[in-house]
């Protein structure tokens, strides 16, 4: 409070309002604020002019500059698959067998198909690949469908048990409890049997009876032995990796109510080119034969 | 500028300065609003477009009661970005039988305009019952009891004649038929031609929630399995300059 208050004697020029004796200044705007205030609505009507604004009886006038959201997306979507062009042409040249053999080609075939993996794939099969249950672990090499590069070529392009795609992958395992085809004593030896050949049954009397029936209903799809039948997706059954669970409890329900496990189409939603490196990127993982 | 120096007549009469506001909102709001029903490229035509069924709606009441439009959006703007994560981007076509629109302003989660397709029944029902399940670093909540709620669509013939209202092309039949359509999309086993006769050849009908009855989850599952399906972008080409 050092200045002193300044006494207006020749011109107060007030507003000319008066409030219980107290009046307003009416001093000017600062020339800053105002030229920039100015330039704000010139900017305004220039950019009015540039862009798409002023609707008309049928359509908003486009702007001199013919911008679009549209275009723009699409331009950048070109300007991109341009780019990776000639390495993507390249990547659906080579035969899927091949890929690995040229490192440069791999190498981007597993980058990218790593990013194709985190966005269509992780939800289902973690986004380090080690599924989840009901959905297989990418990481081991136990496949369902087949390992090697053409196998799952094919199970990533047209899926598995989907209606949507007349190639997808199908069997179909009968619910043999909810269907009667077998009796809860006999569901019970089985399933017995079926730990039996990968760990510890949960009553050993009841195994032998279990094989019994294990060879009458079982063996035509996941053998004999056990070890399953990849054309036909049927578990390998003699190994302690389980896809829905190996505990008694999990392992009768799977046969009382059967799976139907379910993965959907990717040929219609992503390009070959893509599909060709998510299916090296998973190949690459770990279990790829 | 003489104009201006009449401001005190506006300043010191209340009643005129409230009806001059509104003269100016009114005007502000009619340049801005008004064109759109007009302007032929608010919304484009396009094909496909078809009235959510019964239980698609009943799923998509679902959803806004729920309140998943909080973390999910339904709208995939027009960035590469976008586009490479979900698909073609939305079109307003998309949400003209949304009432409200689902479109969201915030994404703690994924969007769903075109969820439909992209994960199989079993996931869905996986995921609701325990999203970290199959996605461990979700911070979804559960929804676990969608499925232990039964639902038999004694309201949902209502729901659609107040859809009728506002401008749905529901058809008498389709209103009448409602609870049955309702029923039948969760149950494979039955007599559903009516349903597709209805609403299409490409209706989802399938046994949702894989549990015998309609349930919550299996009008959830079934609005979100067609979301972003209605329009084949095989066939589409989006006019550019618009």
């Amino acid at each position: 409070m050092s200045k002193k208050v300044k006494k207006y004697d020749d011109d107060p020029n007030t507003t000319g309002h008066s409030w219980d004796g107290i009046e307003e200044f009416d001093n000017p705007m600062p020339r800053w604020w105002l030229w920039t205030f100015y330039a704000t609505i010139i900017w305004g009507i220039g950019y009015t002019i540039a862009y798409p604004a002023w609707p008309g009886i049928q359509s908003a006038t486009a702007g001199v500059l013919a911008w679009n959201s549209r275009a723009d997306v699409v331009a950048d979507i070109a300007a991109v698959d341009e780019a990776n062009a000639p390495i993507n042409a390249r990547l659906i040249e080579t035969d899927l067998t091949e890929i690995a053999a040229d490192a440069n080609l791999n190498s981007y075939a597993v980058s990218s198909g790593a990013a194709v993996f985190k966005t269509w794939c992780a939800q289902c099969h973690g986004a380090g690949a080690a599924g989840a249950k009901g959905y297989p672990n990418l990481l081991d090499d136990d496949w369902l469908w087949g390992g090697t590069m053409e196998d799952i070529h094919v199970t990533v392009s047209h899926g598995i048990r989907n209606e949507e795609s007349d190639d997808a992958r199908y069997s179909e395992m009968p619910a043999f409890g909810r269907d009667e085809l077998l009796g809860k004593t006999e569901i019970a030896q089985v399933a017995n049997y079926v730990m039996s050949l990968s760990g510890v049954p949960q009553d050993a009397s009841q195994v032998e009876a279990g094989a019994a029936v294990y060879a009458e209903n079982c063996s035509s799809c996941h053998m004999d032995d056990g070890t399953g039948d990849i054309y036909q997706g049927a578990p390998n059954l003699a190994d302690a990796i389980w896809l829905y669970g190996g505990d008694y409890a999990t392992v009768y329900e799977t046969i009382y109510n059967s799976r139907y496990g379910v993965m959907p189409p990717w040929n219609t939603r992503l390009s070959e080119a893509q599909i060709r490196a998510v299916s090296a990127y998973v190949h690459q993982l770990g279990g790829g034969e | 500028m003489a104009i201006l120096d009449k401001h005190k007549i506006l300043e010191t009469n209340a009643t005129l300065l409230l009806v001059c506001s509104f003269l100016v909102v009114t005007i502000g709001g009619l340049v801005q609003i008004a064109p759109l029903f007009w302007l032929e490229n608010t919304i484009e035509e396009v094909e496909g477009m078809r009235p959510y069924t019964p239980l698609e709606l009943a799923g998509r009441d679902i959803y806004i009661r729920e309140g998943c439009y909080v973390c999910h959006s339904q709208m995939i703007r027009p960035m590469r970005d976008e586009v490479e994560r979900y698909g073609p981007y939305s079109l307003a076509a998309e949400s003209m039988y949304d009432h409200p629109f689902q479109w969201g302003s915030k994404r703690t989660g994924p969007d769903l305009a075109r969820v439909g397709g992209r994960y199989s029944d079993e996931w869905h029902v996986d995921h609701l019952r325990d999203p970290q399940s199959v996605v461990p670093e979700s911070v979804m909540p559960k929804y676990a009891f969608l499925e232990d709620k039964r639902i038999d669509g004694q309201y949902i013939g209502d729901v659609m004649a107040a859809n009728a209202i506002v401008g749905v092309p529901y058809t008498d039949e389709m209103v009448e038929n409602a609870q049955m359509d309702f029923r039948v999309q969760a149950n494979p086993d039955a007599d559903y031609d009516g349903l597709l006769e209805r609403y299409g050849e490409d209706i989802n009908v399938r046994n949702f929630d894989g549990q015998p009855g309609v349930s919550e989850a299996d009008a959830l599952i079934a609005y979100l399995q067609m979301l972003g399906t209605l329009v084949d972008f095989t066939t589409f080409t989006p006019v550019a300059n618009r």
